[in-house]
């Protein structure tokens, strides 16, 4: 089973990304900002990594530019967040390292479509 | 995969961005105009970003789209787009009030004003400068039978996460995909370093797809490929007409800058945010502190059974006991402490109501607090909630002068409202402070006279104070609607008392008023005395007594064959023969041969006639309404170590009662 980190400040997002993604059979674990993720991510392994920009103690791109210096993440798909969609947003996010971003609102369905995309 | 019921998240959205909105609030608040510092711009900007996306994905999009306003003007206000002003300060701070309008009323409470939510949108939009969104037209674009893709991957696109599979994946899954692998580039083995792409593809894509769903296949690898789409009945471009794009220097962003090497933007002091909580029902902590309860209980009638023991021949058992007792009473401790939250959860909202009220007064005023952090039971923080209001209220009004009165008495124009919370040994004490007026001795003892307030003889300063809190006591000179009709202070006194707190009052004219509470720790332990009458046990809350005493002959007199007082130091008090009062057997009828205990509550007194002290202890509440019925003059129960049920006295009761009864 693969095995995603949802990092997201917001329970709210967070339940839902989790929730959805373990009825669609992967094993999630869940950060409540980045500083947690990193600290996740030093100690385990993870397929896919699914974090939200806008973070206190440490933000989704310091996040994504932090893993990218990991030797086991230095490939590994990481996806932005994000309620923003201009093409700045986005460049931010992949010179910082990102794979791909999902813009917010999406539902249960978009997300899972695009993780399945990622993972298959 | 459609059948994810989002309405189980709403829950949790709704709580937490009431309570990013309190956070933005009070960052708004503290946000100094001129040299609002970074931090917290970005704390009121993520909560506006973060209530934004949640209300967008659960479906709130009256929400969404007015945060999305918020949020826009905050963003110009991170990058420096903007200085805030103090009309922005106000701004924002109503657009906090519209947005906890909307969710409440999306939660299912009060329908929200919809023309304020317009209004306020209108001045949102005015601040951004908004001209109503053109929408270019879209070009109808005819769509192809098909495309021809030529797809070169930067040698480094892995790094970034992707692999060029997934896109050929996606793109086969759009129409008919003929894929053609270029392998020109490939290096011998021994030169090959996997970490680097040497493919590139051709792809003859037949379908009923436009242009734009073909890039958005290669949206996340824009940058990190060349890429060429054609209808599919052009030629595909060769691959010498995309030579050379791929020699391009990958690093430079598009201003040509040197892109910053990476830094963590780990904010230090973020500590509050970095303890990890979760979120639990009251009930549960409610059930897990009445286990508790019950442990100590049962913990307290081993330890009495086990003092008869032979402590040589159970030294193994006792030890273990007195373990068991430790260890109870730290669990105790810490279950109890789950159900603490700092006072900071009250006080928060007394900078946006000074504020307010300063504006509407026109008066200057700095509201300070200090000791934010102290911990109390949620159950008292919220009922302690309105008294402080009210007495804040109160110091707003009455206690702060205007500002030329102040500038006329030579003091700063600036009037300062200190809210201070401290814990003092079991007790968690608050006052509230002002550096105004102060009490006027002569003003209260004329307003006492002209409402028949009783005023003892000769009264000492402190006995004038305590007359504000008598009911309908006021002495403002105009009613405004600010502190209301000075219905409060004995409202005020009343709710702490419900609380088993004191309040006291200290002032010195032309200085200032300070008002102190006193508050239990908690609503579930009390500090009893134990008293027996008969058979029975009895607890006495212990800030209720005032003292106990072995009346002499002649002390105690009879006002009627049913009321009698007992004289003390020249008063006479009403005597409370509990026998009676609770129709039980006593070991001594009269009060000459009995104890009586002293009890005070809201400033009168009465004499509890019992037959023993028993001693002190901390006691566990029960409720008797949850467990039997109301009684009158019982608040409560608790279970003794022996297993007996003891009743906790409602002294204000029976203060009440008595003391109307020796009246008549």
């Amino acid at each position: 089973m693969s095995r995603i980190l949802a990092v997201d400040d917001s329970t709210s997002m967070r339940q839902m990304v989790s929730f959805t993604l373990k009825a669609a059979g992967y094993d999630v674990t869940e950060a409540e900002d980045g500083l947690a993720a990193l600290n996740l991510a030093k100690t385990q392994k993870f397929s896919l990594v699914l974090a939200d920009v806008n973070m206190p103690n440490m933000d989704g791109l310091s996040l994504v530019r932090a893993l990218r210096g990991l030797p086991d993440y230095k490939f590994t798909p990481l996806l932005m967040l994000t309620t923003e969609s201009t093409p700045e947003k986005k460049a931010e996010g992949k010179s910082a390292g990102a794979t791909g971003w999902l813009v917010k609102p999406f539902n249960p369905e978009q997300l899972i479509a695009t993780i399945q995309r990622v993972l298959s | 995969m459609s059948n994810i019921d989002l309405s189980r998240f709403h829950r949790t959205f709704f709580d937490e961005s009431l309570e990013g909105l309190d956070a933005m609030e009070s960052a708004l608040l503290r946000l100094d105009i001129g040299q609002a510092d970074a931090e917290t711009i970005n704390l009121i900007f993520r909560s506006a970003h973060s209530i934004k996306g949640g209300a967008g994905t659960f479906g709130f999009t009256a929400v969404a789209g007015f945060t999305h306003l918020l949020e826009t003007l905050l963003e110009r206000v991170r990058s420096g787009q903007r200085q805030v002003s103090q009309a922005d300060v106000d701004l924002l701070l109503r657009s906090v009030d519209v947005t906890r309008a909307m969710l409440r009323a999306a939660d299912g409470g009060d329908a929200c004003d919809l023309d304020n939510v317009a209004r306020v949108s209108a001045e949102l939009e005015q601040a951004l400068d908004m001209k109503p969104a053109v929408v270019a037209p879209v070009a109808a674009r005819p769509v192809a039978a098909g495309w021809s893709i030529r797809f070169i991957p930067k040698p480094d696109i892995f790094a970034s996460g992707n692999d060029p599979l997934r896109i050929l994946r996606e793109l086969d899954r759009l129409g008919d995909a003929g894929i053609t692998c270029i392998a020109d580039d490939l290096p011998e083995l021994g030169a090959i370093d996997p970490e680097r792409c040497y493919l590139s593809w051709n792809i003859a894509l037949r379908g009923d797809c436009d242009e734009a769903a073909v890039r958005e296949v290669f949206a996340w690898v824009e940058d990190e490929c060349n890429l060429e789409i054609l209808p599919l009945d052009q030629p595909v471009a060769t691959a010498a007409s995309v030579e050379g794009m791929e020699a391009a220097p990958p690093a430079p962003d598009a201003g040509g800058r040197v892109v910053k090497k990476p830094q963590l933007n780990v904010v230090e002091g973020g500590k509050a945010a970095a303890e990890s909580s979760i979120r639990v029902g009251t009930e549960k902590i409610d059930a897990l502190i009445n286990l508790v309860g019950e442990l100590v209980i049962t913990q307290a009638m081993l330890q009495q059974t086990a003092e008869s023991l032979d402590p040589v021949l159970n030294e193994k058992l006792l030890q273990g006991l007195s373990q068991l007792d430790r260890n109870t009473r730290m669990l105790q401790e810490a279950v109890m402490s789950t159900r603490m939250l700092p006072v900071e959860a009250v006080f928060s909202r007394f900078p946006r109501m000074v504020r307010d009220l300063a504006a509407k007064l026109g008066k200057q005023i700095r509201l300070e607090t200090v000791g934010e952090s102290t911990e109390l039971d949620k159950g008292v923080i919220e009922r302690i909630a309105d008294p402080l209001t009210h007495l804040v209220r109160n110091s707003l009004d009455h206690g702060l002068e205007t500002t030329e009165q102040r500038i006329a008495a030579g003091k700063n124009p600036t009037g300062t409202i200190t809210l201070r919370a401290a814990h003092q040994g079991g007790h968690i004490v608050i006052q509230v402070s002002d550096d105004g007026r102060g009490l006027n001795r002569e003003k209260i003892l004329a307003k006492a006279a002209e409402r028949d307030v009783p005023v003892p003889p000769n009264p000492a300063d402190a006995d004038v104070w305590q007359l504000i809190f008598a009911p309908g006591f006021s002495t403002a000179e105009a009613v405004t609607d600010v502190s209301g009709r000075g219905v409060g202070m004995d409202v005020v006194k009343k709710n702490v008392q419900a609380l088993s707190g004191q309040i006291e009052i200290t002032t010195e004219a032309g200085k200032g008023t300070t008002v102190t509470i006193r508050l239990p720790l908690t609503l579930a332990i009390l500090d009893g005395m134990s008293v027996r009458v008969g058979d029975d046990v009895f607890i006495v809350p212990l800030n209720c007594v005032v003292e106990s005493l072995q009346p002499q002959p002649g002390q105690v007199k009879a006002l009627t064959s049913n009321a009698r007082v007992v004289k003390v130091r020249n008063e006479y008090v009403p005597l409370a023969p509990l026998h009676q009062h609770f129709n039980i057997r006593a070991d001594a009828q009269h009060a000459e041969t009995s104890i009586l205990v002293l009890v005070e509550s809201e400033g009168r007194k009465v004499a509890v006639q019992v037959d023993e002290l028993v001693g002190q202890q901390q006691v566990v509440i029960k409720s008797l309404e949850a467990n039997y019925r109301r009684v009158h003059g019982i608040s409560g129960a608790t279970i003794l170590g022996d297993g007996r049920v003891a009743l906790i006295l409602d002294v204000a009761e029976l203060v009440r009662g008595y003391a109307r009864a020796a009246a008549a």
